[in-house]
């Protein structure tokens, strides 16, 4: 039998209250694209992280081509010839792409030679297909340019096998497309590939043989040529999804939202909004497909009042709230489900009590006279606790530590319990299991079918086209098309993403 | 994690909890205060002294009698006050560690009021120079808190800087304007009328403020857990973001909140000078607004919690000047205050750390 590249016996690995991973077995050849697929906490970047020598198993055996061996530091990885591209970049930002890729490789002397640098970098990424300009400064670079320096950096590192954690969700479809050419070539050149990931038709399009990953067990491994979305599905989840389906007779009602020419700065003072005009109506569901940064925070920010316009109007059921403060929004029936769950919709250390009054403390049967009404605050907890099915160890626990899918649904029960007008959700089942993220869907659709405008930011263009009406995308901050979701396509989609319009022209 | 024992049928682990009870935080405190006293043995003993007997001795000079324990409560007037006010600033990661500052800016302000109306019957000047000294330090602490939330200045580096502007501002009263004719050039100002001093209980030292201390404890401890601004601070103390999402005005709290602090340590050194010293003079305060940082902290921020440690940090400044008459240097009291920081510090780290036994095979 062929030596496997990489292999793990038996892996455990714990952490405080969690065993991460539990006596996972994993081997992946060299020459092929592996797939590491679980939900989100399955524990899959545990496990890789493991590998890369970020950490140390509490039991089992890590084989690299055969031989036995004890990480004690990522350096011991690398020289093993192990890279990892992370999920967030480690680039030095100021320095040229060359010098990013120089650092941590031994081709450099005490004395730099770049041009030799740059041509040996050169003749790499041709090999690969992988194109940079090596003398950009990273911060000038796409998203998608970086990653690519990532790569280039870790195989000049001598890496013959490479690790990418979730390394699409920053990408639009077209550049994850190409992505994955560049690592079948790769894997075709006798290296090993492993790709950290949820995504199913990801897995289908580029890996050669998937290891499924749930509740921190290795369930299966499998080849791509004998198995399909459906099994895979089962595999990852452990039973058979229902499918959540829209009520397809869509009736959308009065304007509820209406932004009129929005234009905002980001945290750094450059434009983020540009010219942004976008209405939701009673009973529809908007959603924002776009590459994350393209101005979706900002958009939420200045609609909830948390961020002042420079210039535009934003209505909200037919009265001028811009630039309102963010207690007179909130007052006007408008609920937000931030992205950051834990630490601006919640807040981690204090109890679910304290976190279910975050937007009703002010009035209403929470307080009598200056006082808050404990006893009635309790109540609303327990209520809400039954309906939304939160599972938790003691009302009186710091909210952080609940788990993320019932994180999501304390925050949306909170959140749908005034029975909004409009509701603004950003990324709402991000890193979310398969089961929250069909109960967090149940709800949207719920308060759609209430009358309730909803206006969805997501990276996951299937959770658009399931739940949206009309799909709006968004680049560079400003609009590129309005599409309704039955008249849409992915690739239609991705051109806009990437700011390719109709015409072909990249908009700037 | 560490594995520390391996047995045969299954492993001992440290584990890490995420909070620590209130109780074990007690234990840990009374451990550090005995880790504290060791190390200072050591200092005690270099010192050619008996660390036992030094002790016996502070311990009784703050405890073993009715004067020592009168005093010991004296001294902790001036370090509860402060200490709650740099407990609600904590409270919301406002890092105020001006209350030395506003301990005299409040003397100062209650001051003006017993030497420029000095008929006013107690009854009237008390509660107007309560109002002063709580006024002195808030203005004091407004200061930084403005800028602060207008315009983002660093609350550590104000607050800090205009402790050294309020003590060199006393001490220019005291040897200048206020000065006292009569005392022949010493730093003082005339001794306040009796109308102007605080009520002492018969035949002890121990004044009004007491109850000022305990008062505000337990108001600010019902502000804190009962009430919609307490819920506004507890929020913003933990997460900015989540304050404003939830419509919570920050700018605003954080400027109240800087004055209830700054007034609070006001109110410390306005008992001061009308409950102990009588006038208002140089070095009034021999550092409580410093002392009263590690009260809030080893308080862990909690009002109730802040007056028994300030009882605690009190009977250590008695039994510490009790030393010194003795001999014992008297920077043994701030070397055992550091130490007990330090190992409270130490400790609460360990103390989330407990031992698990697994079994194999499960």
């Amino acid at each position: 039998m062929e030596q496997a590249t990489v292999e793990m016996r038996n892996i455990t690995k714990r952490f405080p209250g969690v065993l991460a991973n539990e006596r996972v077995n994993f081997k992946v050849n060299a020459g092929e694209v592996h797939a590491l697929l679980g939900e989100n906490g399955a524990g899959k970047t545990t496990l890789m992280s493991i590998l890369c020598g970020l950490y140390r198993a509490d039991e089992g055996e890590i084989f690299i081509k055969g031989k036995k061996v004890s990480f004690s530091s990522p350096r011991d990885a690398i020289n093993m010839g192990i890279g990892m591209v992370h999920q967030h970049f480690r680039l030095v930002r100021p320095f040229t792409v060359a010098e990013n890729i120089l650092l941590g490789s031994n081709d450099a002397g005490f004395i730099l030679d770049m041009d030799r640098v740059e041509k040996n970098i050169k003749n790499f990424s041709k090999k690969y297909g992988l194109k940079v300009d090596t003398k950009a400064k990273v911060w000038q670079l796409s998203i998608g340019e970086q990653q690519r320096v990532e790569i280039i950096k870790i195989l000049y590192q001598g890496a013959d096998i490479l690790i990418l954690d979730e390394p699409t969700a920053v990408l639009t479809p077209q550049e994850a497309e190409e992505l994955f050419k560049v690592l079948q070539q790769i894997a075709q050149d006798g290296k090993a590939v492993i790709l950290i990931t949820h995504k199913l038709n990801e897995v289908m399009s580029v890996a050669d043989r998937i290891t499924v990953l749930r509740n921190g067990k290795s369930v299966a491994t499998v080849e791509k040529e004998k198995t399909d979305i459906h099994e895979l599905t089962k595999l990852m989840v452990g039973r058979e999804m229902p499918e959540v389906k829209k009520t397809e007779d869509f009736s959308p009602g009065g304007v509820v939202l209406e932004l009129k020419n929005v234009n905002a700065l980001n945290d750094k003072g450059y434009p983020a909004l540009r010219n942004f005009s976008l209405s939701v109506h009673e009973g529809e569901i908007v959603g924002i497909a776009g590459v994350a940064g393209n101005g979706q925070r900002e958009l939420t920010e200045v609609i909830n009042g948390l961020r002042l316009t420079e210039s535009g109007e934003i209505f909200i059921l037919g009265k001028n709230m811009t630039n309102r403060p963010a207690q007179e929004i909130i007052d006007a029936g408008v609920a937000f489900i931030p992205e950051d769950r834990l630490g601006m919709g919640l807040v981690p250390n204090l109890n679910i009590l304290d976190n279910i009054i975050l937007k009703s403390y002010r009035k209403g049967p929470f307080l009598k006279g200056s006082f808050l009404d404990w006893l009635s605050i309790r109540k609303r907890a327990e209520s809400l606790i039954e309906e939304f099915e939160i599972k938790i160890s003691d009302l009186y626990c710091p909210v952080k530590t609940m788990s993320g899918g019932h994180l999501q649904r304390l925050l949306l029960s909170r959140e749908v319990h005034s029975s909004p007008k409009l509701i603004v959700a950003v990324y709402p089942t991000r890193g979310l299991d398969v089961s929250a993220v069909e109960f967090i869907h149940h709800v949207l659709l719920a308060q759609r079918a209430k009358g309730a405008a909803i206006l969805m930011i997501s990276e996951d263009l299937d959770e658009i086209f399931k739940l949206a009406d009309r799909i709006a995308v968004i680049y560079e901050g400003r609009i590129m098309g309005i599409i309704p979701a039955k008249d849409a396509d992915l690739r239609k989609i991705g051109l806009l993403m990437a700011g390719v319009d109709r015409g072909g022209e990249i908009a700037c | 994690m560490l594995s520390v024992f391996e047995k045969k049928n299954g492993i001992l682990r440290f584990e890490k909890k995420l909070s620590i009870s209130p109780l074990s935080y007690l234990i840990v405190l009374i451990i550090s205060i005995i880790l504290a006293l060791a190390v200072g043995a050591i200092f005690i003993r270099i010192n050619s002294f008996d660390p036992l007997e030094v002790y016996q001795f502070m311990f009784e000079s703050s405890f073993g009698s009715a004067y020592g324990i009168s005093e010991t409560i004296v001294k902790s007037i001036p370090l509860m006050l402060s200490g709650l006010g740099v407990a609600l600033a904590f409270r919301m990661l406002l890092w105020n560690i001006g209350a030395e500052g506003q301990i005299y800016m409040g003397a100062c302000a209650a001051t003006a009021i017993a030497l420029y109306f000095p008929r006013l019957p107690s009854g009237i000047m008390i509660p107007a120079m309560l109002l002063a000294g709580f006024v002195g330090g808030a203005i004091w602490s407004l200061i930084p808190g403005i800028m602060r939330a207008r315009a983002g200045v660093n609350e550590i580096i104000t607050t800090l800087m205009l402790n050294y502007i309020a003590i060199l501002w006393v001490n220019y009263l005291v040897f200048g304007p206020w000065s006292d004719p009569a005392s022949f050039n010493q730093p003082i100002t005339p001794k306040f009328p009796v109308s102007a001093m605080l009520p002492t209980l018969p035949g002890s030292r121990i004044h009004m403020g007491i109850f000022l201390g305990l008062v505000f404890a337990i108001v600010l401890y019902l502000v804190l857990t009962r009430t919609r601004w307490g819920y506004e601070i507890r929020v913003t103390g933990e997460s900015e973001s989540a304050a404003k999402y939830a419509g919570i005005n920050i700018v605003r709290n954080i400027m109240l909140v800087m004055l209830v602090s700054g007034g609070l340590a006001g109110l410390a050194g306005m008992a001061e000078v009308a409950g102990v010293l009588g006038r208002l003079q140089q070095s009034i305060s021999p550092g409580y607004g410093y002392t009263a940082i590690l009260v809030a902290i080893l308080g862990k921020l909690n009002p109730l919690a802040v007056v028994i440690v300030s009882f605690l940090f009190s009977s250590l400044l008695v039994g510490g000047y009790a030393a010194q008459t003795i001999g014992v240097p008297a920077a043994i009291v701030s070397m055992l205050q550091g130490a007990i920081l330090f190992f409270v510090l130490a400790g609460e780290f360990i103390a989330r750390f407990r031992l698990r036994y697994e079994r194999r095979g499960n």
